[in-house]
């Protein structure tokens, strides 16, 4: 019954989001406010819908109805009941349901909204997500119902989700129970994560399209958006750094990244969205590249329902096993219909998004934003053609070619060093509209000489921390090309950027009289996006010195141990003291190793590599680890099957430097959340502002 | 000097040739054929040396593992790269069953050394990544496997055993 009613509800609210399209459009054409408000009180009774199917399914999944085949593939009566709840996004019917769930959250967050000022976007912001909604919830309602439940036929046993004739409900004793894999708390938040990112940048999109609708192509959209981009990116960046986190923890290769075709699929729209958030600075700063934000919004929101495909329908093959299924061409298509709607609309206002603005200086802060986003595209172009180069060289040459990760690590490693190292320069450049009217008919020559010089002049102070790291790296006998290059780039970009905060602060403090601490503090708050933006990058930066520590320094051993014996590893000792088996509460067979970790012959710690081996079969290694902020030493104990307590096998990795990676995704939080903290600005500041901006300051 | 247009259009351009030259000398440096087990025995002459990536069905029978020097031997039988294909003859686990059964398949034997992964056994898919000796055995650096999840069954096992 209550599958039924689940399914009930999908269909109304699927039903009552066609009904939002319709009741938008016709308000909007017929001039008839009160129906596109009714389209707003359509569009704000999803949520409360939807949230009733997702608990009526939640409740199937912990009360254990195996009845519904959802509930039968991803939970079993052996699971704790917070893994029954959170396996909502496990497989594939429930986490489409889950997505539409978030989906309604965030639209009803936009509809309630102050409409005032911006009444003309309504009807368009409505149906934009209206339409988003309606698609995920069609593919619940006519492919993948969660809700679909066992009947026993003649023909057998299948998952219908209405009763076939002469069918007798079917419900088996067990569910096959959710991968062993997913069952760590790293895997229960990075889905929703990662959805959260892929759902809130839909909201940007949808006013991207409203304003293109309406004509009314001021930054307004960019305004009103900044924020949801801003929450968007940060999910997005979560769920990436957590899917590394526990791939890193669970997979056992000692790694975090492996240029799988599906965290590709993350990270594309992550590169789109993040180009975007610099390049609408310049939108907004100088009401340049406005057609290059149009563009890149448009490609974040195709990437965004790209990436939701591609990990739900089984295109490409990778670690991410999801069943395939028939929501691939669906899927498709709809990508494909909006790509070409939102560039037709774009065409259709070209004009109108012309810069009020020229580009001078190839040192301008605008080039060098400009370059940035080049960059970010670059490796856009980079992973992309690495995802299709099998299908293309398939269809071109019948072979297939695939590339894997030193492709990804050759091509995109000297992107990824550029954007550190710009990211330390581009805050030295002056906006370029300084005194925009003598310098427009100046010598070309004599005016990059004067920018250069102008950022030239800013560097050479931070500059000496970064040829001090590059000596004492040469010192400590590091002779690995890349590694230097990068971590000199590294230290550049932190010096400039702590130099920033201290020559912001130290002039606030004299002028203002105030203690310089106090004076941070308040120039951090009056310039939350700035400062905010600057303590992203540092976060960034510890990351990148995790990233080139353990790409560049990763040592690797593996070997066969009688108990007493050791392996040695970047002078570290790690010995085979014993092993013990036994069979944990749930069921699953432990098999775990006890190791004694010297380093110059003191002991340090004791490590506890183990093997498990779920019920049904499916085993997990997981890693003994010693982390400190210098290194990783991770232990693993590999295929116990077939070997005697007497000798077991085991492989160390040794990993510099990786624990600053997720040290560094914590600071990148707090520099998002500083960002997007609201201001205390008024909300009524008028919208064209930007006309009589004054020239530029420092501290702008 | 000239334009400012033409100062952005020029180094525009000069950033796409480079972003351009990586990708292309990238994709020659680590390109990977992809071939199925028939493919490779077809023309395991033109293929030496040259870095493939080749799956097949493990032949359980046929898995050798030495714990004290982590070598490991097994053959693999051909099953088809096409995944409609696999669809139609009844999905990936069904494929890799018959795979396995059929003696007239094409066949390769593939050395590895590391630990044996947990998941190489019978009627397992074994993707492997190496070069063809001039022996012809298979000598994979990367051994990857994959098992037809549970996650894939559309039908309970209780169910199918009980008609």
């Amino acid at each position: 019954m209550l599958a039924d009613f689940g399914f009930a509800i999908l269909v109304i609210t699927f039903v009552l989001a066609i009904y939002t399209i319709a009741a938008a459009l016709y308000g909007h054409f017929a001039a008839q406010p009160k129906w596109v408000e009714s389209a707003r009180l359509a569009m704000l009774l999803s949520f409360p819908l939807l949230t009733l199917a997702a608990l009526d399914l939640t409740y199937l999944l912990a009360t254990g109805d195996f009845n519904v085949k959802f509930v039968y593939e991803v939970t079993s009566l052996d699971m704790p009941t917070y893994l029954k709840v959170t396996a909502l996004w496990g497989g594939q019917s429930g986490s489409l349901l889950f997505w539409s769930w978030l989906m309604a959250a965030f639209t009803t967050a936009v509809t309630l909204r102050k409409w005032d000022r911006d009444r003309e976007f309504l009807p368009w912001v409505i149906l934009v997500s209206s339409v988003t909604m309606a698609f995920f919830l069609g593919l619940n309602v006519f492919f993948e119902n969660p809700f679909a439940r066992f009947w026993q036929t003649f023909e057998g046993v299948a998952a219908y989700t209405f009763k076939p004739e002469n069918g007798i409900a079917f419900t088996p004793e067990n569910g096959n129970g959710l991968n062993p894999l997913l069952r760590h708390p790293g895997m229960i938040i990075h889905p929703p994560m990662l959805y959260l990112g892929f759902v809130s940048f839909v909201i940007p999109y949808a006013f991207a399209i409203a304003a293109l609708v309406t004509g009314r192509t001021d930054d307004r959209w960019i305004r009103i958006t900044r924020r949801w981009t801003l929450v968007a990116w940060v999910f997005l960046s979560l769920g990436l750094v957590l899917g590394g986190r526990w791939a890193y923890d669970v997979l056992g290769w000692g790694g975090y990244w492996g240029w799988d075709p599906v965290e590709i699929a993350a990270f594309m729209p992550w590169l789109t969205g993040t180009a975007f958030l610099h390049s609408v600075m310049i939108q907004e700063k100088r009401g340049m590249l406005k057609h290059w934000n149009m563009i890149l919004v448009i490609l974040t929101y195709a990437l965004v329902v790209f990436g939701t495909f591609l990990t739900r329908s089984g295109v490409l093959s990778s670690v991410h096993a999801f069943a395939k299924s028939a929501i691939g061409p669906a899927f498709f298509i709809f990508i494909g219909a909006t790509f070409v709607i939102s560039v037709a609309l774009l065409i259709y206002r070209w004009d109108s998004l012309k810069a009020e603005g020229q580009m001078h200086s190839m040192f301008s802060r605008e080039a060098l934003f400009l370059l940035n986003n080049l960059l970010f595209m670059g490796i856009l172009g980079i992973c992309f053609w690495g995802v299709i180069s099998p299908l293309v060289s398939e269809l071109a040459t019948g072979a297939k070619v695939t590339v894997g990760p030193p492709y990804y690590e050759r091509a995109a490693g000297p992107l990824f060093a550029a954007l550190v190292l710009l990211m330390g320069i581009a805050p030295l450049s002056a906006w370029g509209h300084v005194s925009l009217s003598n310098l427009a008919n100046q010598n070309g020559m004599e005016m990059e000489k004067r920018y250069a010089l102008g950022i030239a002049r800013l560097l050479w102070k931070p500059a000496i921390p970064a040829v001090l790291t590059l000596i004492a790296l040469l010192l400590l006998g590091i002779r690995n090309i890349y590694a230097l290059i990068g971590l000199t780039f590294v230290a550049l970009t932190t010096s400039i950027t702590l130099y920033e905060f201290w020559r912001a602060a130290r002039a606030r403090s004299r002028a203002q009289k105030e203690n310089f601490f106090l004076a941070l503090w308040r120039l951090a708050g009056r310039n939350r996006r700035r400062y905010g933006g600057y303590v992203i990058h540092l976060g960034v930066i510890l990351m990148a010195i995790g990233i080139i520590g353990i790409e560049m320094f990763q040592t690797e051993t593996q070997q066969s141990l009688s108990v007493g014996e050791s392996i040695t590893l970047a002078g570290y000792t790690v010995q085979y003291d014993s092993l013990a088996q036994f069979q944990a509460e749930d069921g699953r067979w432990v098999t775990r190793a006890v190791m004694s970790v010297f380093r110059d012959g003191k002991f340090i710690t004791e490590l506890y590599p183990r093997y498990d081996v779920y019920a049904d079969g499916q085993p997990m290694t997981i890693p003994g680890v010693r982390s400190t902020l210098a290194d990783d030493l991770y232990v693993l104990l590999v295929n116990w099957e077939g070997v005697t307590s007497q000798i077991a096998p085991f492989k160390v990795y040794h990993n510099p430097l990786v624990n600053w990676l997720w040290l560094g995704s914590f600071i990148f939080i707090a520099g998002t959340l500083i960002a997007a903290w609201p201001d205390e600005e008024p909300e009524h500041a008028p919208a064209r502002a930007r006309k009589s901006r004054p020239a530029y300051q420092p501290g702008d | 000097m000239q334009s400012p247009r033409t100062k952005f259009i020029l180094g525009g351009v000069l950033m796409l040739a480079a972003v351009v030259y990586l990708i292309v000398s990238s994709t020659q440096a680590s390109a990977q054929y992809f071939m199925t087990v028939e493919e490779l025995n077809a023309k395991s002459a033109e293929v030496q040396g040259k870095n493939i990536r080749v799956s097949g069905a493990v032949m359980g029978d046929s898995v050798a593992y030495d714990p004290e020097t982590l070598g490991l031997s097994f053959t693999v039988a051909h099953v088809t790269g096409n995944n409609a294909e696999i669809e139609l003859q009844g999905g990936l686990a069904e494929v890799l069953h018959q795979a396995v059964i059929d003696p007239s398949r094409a066949r390769l034997q593939v050395a590895y050394t590391g630990p044996k992964p947990d998941l190489l056994r019978d009627e397992a898919q074994a993707i492997m990544t190496g070069h063809l000796g001039e022996d012809g055995i298979f000598y994979a650096d990367e051994l990857l496997l994959k098992c037809p999840t549970k996650y894939e069954e559309a039908v309970p096992e209780q169910a199918a055993s009980e008609n």
